[in-house]
């Protein structure tokens, strides 16, 4: 009897685990696309405080970036995120860093290793463990560094721009495009986004 | 004389303070790679390509079958997958299949990093390197579905082709090339 229940709750745990697998690829491939709502999530900053987007009253939008410690295309962009939170926080367009890989794969972006990092390098904005790896896919991030900027309407956050912070991963000091920067100027004056995607490599998130 | 200089390295760590631990070792780290570098990647050449240059590995028209893939060895789902691919060359090199690794390392980092794993691992497939900075003038040419994670694979022949981004195994993978028998 003991062992029947053991085999079927091991069933069970597989059956669940695949069901798992199944909706999170199907959320992966969708994500948000320009133009979409973003919802709202809650998740633990590296200080300990719940953040979500509703706590920005004052906010006009935000520079979502997933990122992480270990992704070297991830840390040679660090400066670059701090500089964009530097000069957009104060304009009404904060960065709100995300950590999404499974730390049980990528034990270097546990919780602590975060907190660390974001010592080390003076993070000026939240960095947010997504924990239980649920919002990532609702955005349909697939790596890191990517980004997601948002602009608070009426209706909610919608998504302006996807993709990476400019077009020199190597060399700060030769990038021709600042893709984020002039997507969040363009926002600040009220105009169009000019160029809404972009791509770059980056890590896959670890699952 | 390396054992000397490890345990000496050892012991600087050691009474070190707490915060200066990982730069310490970080250092020690590179020094290492570096004494690698010399002993043992200096025989490896690498062919170095821009994304104009490389587009030619992606558009033969020679009736074999290329499996093309993105890798670093920064990437561990990617060196998780190369003796995969490593194994489908050696098994269907004469079955007009060849396999070209493509590696998106830093170009900074090819002789500490690069050469000498390509030396350790003792790599037998077809092994370049693409650096091309401009990545969103690039990504879309490989293919227009990839958002940019590695690993990455396009299989092609001729005309036909296919692209994956994901991670493989053996039998995966063995069949996607099958497929291009038929």
């Amino acid at each position: 009897m003991k062992r029947i229940i053991k085999l079927t709750s091991v069933m069970v745990t597989f059956f669940c685990l695949s069901a798992f697998t199944i909706i999170n690829s199907n959320l992966e491939e969708e994500g948000y696309k320009i133009g979409d709502l973003a919802e709202d999530f809650l998740l633990k900053n590296i200080d300990g405080n719940m953040v979500s987007l509703s706590n920005y009253k004052d906010a006009k939008g935000f520079i979502i970036t997933f990122t992480c410690n270990t992704c070297p295309f991830a840390v040679m962009y660090e400066d670059r995120i701090i500089a964009l939170n530097n000069k957009y926080a104060s304009k009404g367009y904060p960065v709100i860093a995300i950590m999404p890989n499974n730390t049980n794969i990528k034990p270097g972006d546990n919780f602590n290793a975060m907190k660390q990092r974001a010592q080390e390098k003076g993070f000026t904005f939240p960095y947010l463990i997504d924990e239980q790896q649920h919002v990532y896919p609702k955005f349909g991030a697939t790596k890191t560094p990517q980004i997601f900027i948002l602009h608070k309407t009426q209706k909610g956050n919608v998504v302006k721009y996807i993709g990476t912070i400019d077009d020199n991963y190597k060399n700060a000091s030769a990038v021709n495009t600042k893709y984020v920067e002039d997507a969040v100027d363009a926002l600040l004056k009220g105009k169009e986004v000019q160029v809404t995607e972009t791509r770059a490599i980056g890590c896959s998130i670890k699952i | 004389m390396k054992l000397k200089m490890l345990i000496i390295a050892v012991l600087l760590i050691c009474s070190c303070a707490d915060k200066n631990k990982e730069t310490e070792a970080a250092t020690q780290n590179t020094k290492k790679e570096v004494v690698i570098t010399n002993n043992e990647s200096k025989k490896i050449d690498l062919e170095v390509y821009n994304f104009a240059g490389f587009e030619k590995f992606l558009s033969k028209k020679d009736d074999k079958i290329y499996v093309i893939n993105f890798w670093a060895t920064w990437c561990a789902p990617c060196i998780k997958e190369l003796p995969y691919f490593e194994k489908l060359n050696e098994t269907y090199k004469n079955k007009n299949v060849e396999v070209i690794l493509v590696s998106l390392d830093f170009s900074h980092l090819y002789e500490k990093k690069l050469k000498p794993f390509i030396k350790k691992k003792q790599l037998q497939s077809k092994v370049i390197a693409l650096d091309d900075a401009d990545m969103n003038s690039w990504i879309p040419k490989v293919n227009e579905k990839w958002s940019g994670s590695i690993p990455a694979t396009v299989i092609y022949k001729n005309d036909e082709r296919k692209f994956f981004e994901k991670s493989f195994n053996y039998e995966e993978l063995k069949k996607e090339v099958e497929d291009f028998f038929n």
